[in-house]
Order: C-alpha cells, then structure tokens, then sequence
C-alpha cells in the first residue's frame, strides 16, 4: 500500500454508500457490498492505478439457509503490483440470486460465475453463456446449497441424441433451468441438418 | 440447401469434432468441442467437469482433520502441497503458529510433491509428442521422490501427512541422507531429458509458438504458477506473500518472455532445479525440537500417556469422539499457497463446529482450462496436445 491507505479505507471513503458492512479478521480484509454497488467498485479496484486489483482469484458463494438474504458471493481478488488481497462480499436472497456480471472485467469469471450458477443457484446479468460447468446439464438441483442432502439421488436421464450441433457461446442469455433445450448451444436434429457436410 | 459463398454460410462447412473425454492425450478427462476448418481450429468450447466428485460438499460433513484425506485427491500428483494449505488455513483461523522443525519439514515435503509435479508433467507431456525415453527417464525419477515420501508418511500418493497444529509423524531417521543421495540421481535424469529434448528439433518444432497467450489475457483468465509465469508476469505465492520458512530460503523464480509452450516447458524445468535448491536449504537448517504445536485443544497427546494417563486419555477423548473434535472459532480466511499449478487457494468458513462450514478450494487448474479456448483457437488441432499437456491440468484440481 504504496500511499499507507488500506484497500478498506479508500472504498470506505469513495463508495461509502455502497458498503453495508466490513471487518478484518486474521488479516482478511472483507467488504460487505450492496447489488447495486458491485460493478462500480470492481471496476474501480481494477482500474485505479494505486489498487490495481488485476487478478480475480475466486468467486464462490456460501449459504446461509438461516438468514433470509442466504446467499453470499464472495469475490477474491489480488493486485499483482501492489501484492495485496481483498475480500468482496454481496448478499443475495433465494427469491432474487441475481448478481451482475463481472466477466467483462475478469475473463475468469466466465467460468467461476458458471460454477457459481451451477452449484448455487446465483444467477449473473449479462453473463454471455451461463450454464452449467461441473454437473451435467439434465441435473436437478444446486447441490452446495445447505438444503440439498449430500446423499440424494438423481433421477435417471434419457440418452441424448447425437446431433451435428452448431454452437454460438455470445448469445442473449436467459438462467437455465437445467433443461437440455435450454443448452448453450442450438442443436439442430438430423433431419433438419441433413446429411453430413464437410469442406468440399 | 445449397451451400453459398458468404463467410456467414461457409460456417456450414467447419467440421464439429469431439476430442475426449476418454482419449489418449486428454490425460485427465476433458471434453473439447472443436469446429475445425481441415486442420485449423475455429473455435472451441471446453467442457470440464467429468471428475467431479463433489470435495466442497464433502467437506461439510467430516470433521476438520478428516478433511485433509479429500485434499490429497484434489491435485493428486503433489497431494502434500494440498496438505499443507488446507491445514495452513485451518491454523490461520486458530491463529497458530507451528514449531520451526514443523515449517521446514512442510517445506521440505511441498518441494519434494513439487518436484513430482513438474516431472509428471513434463514427463506426460513430451510422451504425447512421442519421446516416449523422455517420460520413462522422468518417471524413474519420480520414483526416487516417492520412495522418500513413502518413508515419511507411508503413503505415494494419498499422503494425508499434516494434521492441524503439526504432522502426523517427525521424519523418520535418516531421511536427511536419503533425500540428499537421492536429489543427485533426480537431477541426473532431469539433465539427461534436457539434453534430449531442449535443442531438439522435432520438439521445438511442436512446441515454439504454439499455445500462445499473452500477458494480459493470462491475467484476465485467472492464470498463476508457471502458466502465468511463462508470460513474463513474475508472480510466485511464496515470493509476494511467504509462507512457512519461504521467506529464509534462497531461491529464484524462473519467468519466460513469449507465453507459449516452450516457455511454460522451460519453467518447469528450472523450477525443478529451484526445488532442488530449497529441499538442500531446508533440510541444512532444519532444527530439532517439536513437530506440533504444543495446545492440547488442536494436537492429539502422545500415545504412551494416552495409555498410561488419565488426563491425556480424556484429551484424546475429546478430540477424537463424534461431536466433540478441534473447534476453531467462528470466522473466515483465504490462505494461499503455491501449488504445482500455481495459486491452490482454501477459503474456510467456521461457524465453531468440529465441522467445517464451507470449504473451497480455488483450483488453479480451473482457472487455467479456462483460458484453454484461447491457446487453441486459430492453431491447429495437432497444437492442442502439446498446449493441454503444458497447462498441466489436474482432473481432480479442476473438478474437485
């Protein structure tokens, strides 16, 4: 910290309006955000020359069935220049898990938010392709959510048909809901393909 | 439908080909859909995921020391390293500080799992592109380091050797002289795989230029260890924030200039040598003394006064038995270590119970496929196995 001020201190002066809450423990910095503050200070922490918060380390979530905002997503992110960390954390409730998109910022956090969704339930505006990443497709459930048992069975799934499929990863991108037509790519059966093309 | 000559209908010739999971170069299990034009990849989409066995859930409902054995599947070809940071951040919640004989050995043992690491990797690597001398020459010394860390734990590979507050067990006598005897006939083979592969044509042929990333997108995808450090970004946990005895120990960080194959193939190689380097160091100032930490809410009491003693046998008790257990305080921290593939972090979640509440473990590896896309996109379909082998994806690491 070049100029003595913690990553805490300048976004409790900047974005104060934002903050709900923040505390350090075992020197952990952590930020409490509101929603609509979290694109605002990410983009200020990558870009601000004395933050320079270039690398998103980990974006995960913890449930907290008790609460009644019960999912946290937590961001981790860490300046290479400046060799320091900072915890970010935004409140989401079951009837709303939306959080915006932070992959235009962090190209990882295509993936990370895909896993996020996967395993949660927390749902990212803007993100170009979000579907599921761990699991497969046909899978009900997020199963890292407290209420989902670790011994529960799946149903059984019905063999997919192979199909010559055209995919487009940036497309409008409404949350699955785990449905195979909902699959981040359009595939087009063989009938409609006809028969099988290749460079002449 | 007659075929036009748009570019937007010339798509409708690309070739929709599936590469994995189950084949020979995808070591590890990855489903790549690549849309080829002849030989020319045009785009791809990575599908991770296919050894996913759910570790995080695991972790919710086992007790904390139970924990560690799921860490050593996680990158199973450097199992100690995932040891010690999860019990590293377990302390860090405690607010701990372990013996300095504890520190060495840990360092010790996360060099050694590092080297191990390196030579799976650059042994599977150099096979796919058929020096399959190379990959035995690494493996036979391979086996030299897991003969050392069987010594220690018992174990290859599911070493399980750290508990919270200290090790399992001290080192058996005489590992000192056997690492030492053993590290010459490791650098050996490695000498013997840089003479063959280095300045070899056909190899760098493969592996110049291909699999390139640059700096800012390394970045922007999350890349750490030696796939960043093979862009030119000097970033090393054990240089920015050390950890253990790191901060005495006298070693460089190898970094490349181009971001390609080559590069992240050199970078191993001279890590390994820095390993080598490390493992001397430490073992030289290893002092004596004890190996956990003396509070008896965290380590087990010894065995002969468990057995002949009241109090330890009720200390005993009150660890080991269902409901009671170590109970950190409630709290969260993110501890990092320096894994294999780079940043292995643990973000632990306690809510004071002998069970963890969250565990997560932030892979390297996941975030490294996730810049796969990029390495391959525009090359060819024969770059994409040196280019995965030379991320070193770990499917357990990956998937968790």
């Amino acid at each position: 910290m070049a100029d003595g001020k913690s990553t805490l201190d300048v976004l409790k002066e900047r974005f104060a309006e934002h903050i709900e809450d923040s505390h350090s423990f075992r020197g952990d910095d952590t930020v409490v955000l509101k929603r609509e503050g979290l694109k605002d200070v990410c983009k200020f922490l990558k870009d601000d020359p004395a933050q320079k918060y270039d690398l998103l380390m980990d974006l995960t979530c913890v449930d907290f069935p008790e609460r009644e905002k019960r999912l946290e997503v937590v961001y981790h992110l860490y300046s290479i220049p400046h060799k320091k960390r900072i915890r970010l954390k935004v409140l989401v409730s079951e009837g709303s898990p939306t959080v915006e998109t932070v992959s235009d910022l962090w190209m990882v956090a295509d993936w990370l938010e895909r896993e996020a969704w996967d395993m949660f339930g927390v749902e990212f505006k803007g993100h170009p392709d979000l579907r599921r990443i761990l699991l497969y497709e046909e899978f009900e459930g997020h199963p890292l959510r407290k209420d989902y048992h670790p011994l529960k069975e799946q149903p059984r799934v019905k063999m997919r048909e192979v199909t010559e499929a055209r995919f487009t990863r940036r497309k409008e991108i409404r949350p699955m809901d785990g449905s195979p037509e909902d699959a981040g790519f359009l595939e087009r059966s063989h009938e409609e393909a006809g028969p099988p093309r290749g460079k002449r | 439908m007659a075929t036009q000559t748009t570019d937007e209908d010339s798509k409708e010739e690309y070739m929709f080909i599936n590469m994995g999971p189950s084949h020979p170069a995808m070591h590890g299990t990855i489903r790549i859909k690549l849309h080829l034009d002849g030989e020319t990849v045009v785009s791809s989409d990575v599908e991770v995921g296919y050894l996913h066995r759910g570790f995080e859930k695991m972790c919710e409902t086992h007790t904390w020391n139970a924990c560690l054995l799921y860490t050593d599947r996680l990158n199973y070809v450097s199992p100690l390293i995932n040891n010690v940071g999860f019990v590293l951040a377990v302390e860090k919640l405690y607010g701990l500080k372990v013996p300095e004989r504890c520190q060495y050995i840990r360092v010790v043992a996360s060099e050694i799992s590092r080297l191990a690491d390196h030579l799976t990797c650059i042994a599977a690597s150099v096979m796919e592109l058929g020096a399959l001398t190379a990959f035995l020459y690494l493996m036979k010394a391979r086996e030299y380091l897991y003969d050392l860390i069987e010594d220690a734990c018992g174990a290859r590979v599911t070493t399980t050797y750290m508990r919270v507050g200290g090790i399992a067990a001290d080192l058996p006598p005489g590992f000192a002289e056997k690492t030492l005897e053993a590290l010459p006939k490791v650098e050996e083979c490695i000498k013997d795989v840089d003479g063959l592969m280095t300045r070899n044509r056909i190899f760098m042929d493969r592996v110049v230029k291909t699999g390139v990333i640059s700096k800012e997108d390394a970045v922007s995808h999350g890349f750490t260890g030696p796939c960043l450090r093979s862009t030119g970004v000097p970033y090393d946990v054990r240089k920015a924030q050390p950890y253990l005895v790191y901060d005495r120990m006298d070693f460089d960080v190898p970094v490349g200039t181009t971001g390609d194959n080559y590069d992240r193939y050199l970078v191993r190689l001279e890590e390994m040598n820095q390993s080598m380097k490390i493992i001397r160091r430490a073992l030289k100032d290893m002092p004596d003394g004890p190996v956990n930490v003396d509070d008896r809410s965290v380590v087990l009491p010894p065995k002969e006064e468990v057995y002949t003693n009241i109090e330890a046998l009720m200390n005993h008790f009150k660890l080991v038995m269902t409901g009671h257990g170590l109970k950190p305080p409630v709290g969260e921290v993110y501890f990092p270590v320096e894994g294999g593939n780079g940043e292995l972090g643990f973000y632990i979640v306690s809510d004071g119970a002998d069970k963890p509440y969250r565990v997560r473990a932030r892979s390297p590896s996941f975030c490294l496929m996730s810049g796969l896309s990029k390495m391959i996109d525009g090359g060819m379909v024969a770059d994409i196995v040196p280019s995965f082998g030379s991320i070193n994806m770990i499917g357990g690491e990956c998937d968790r």
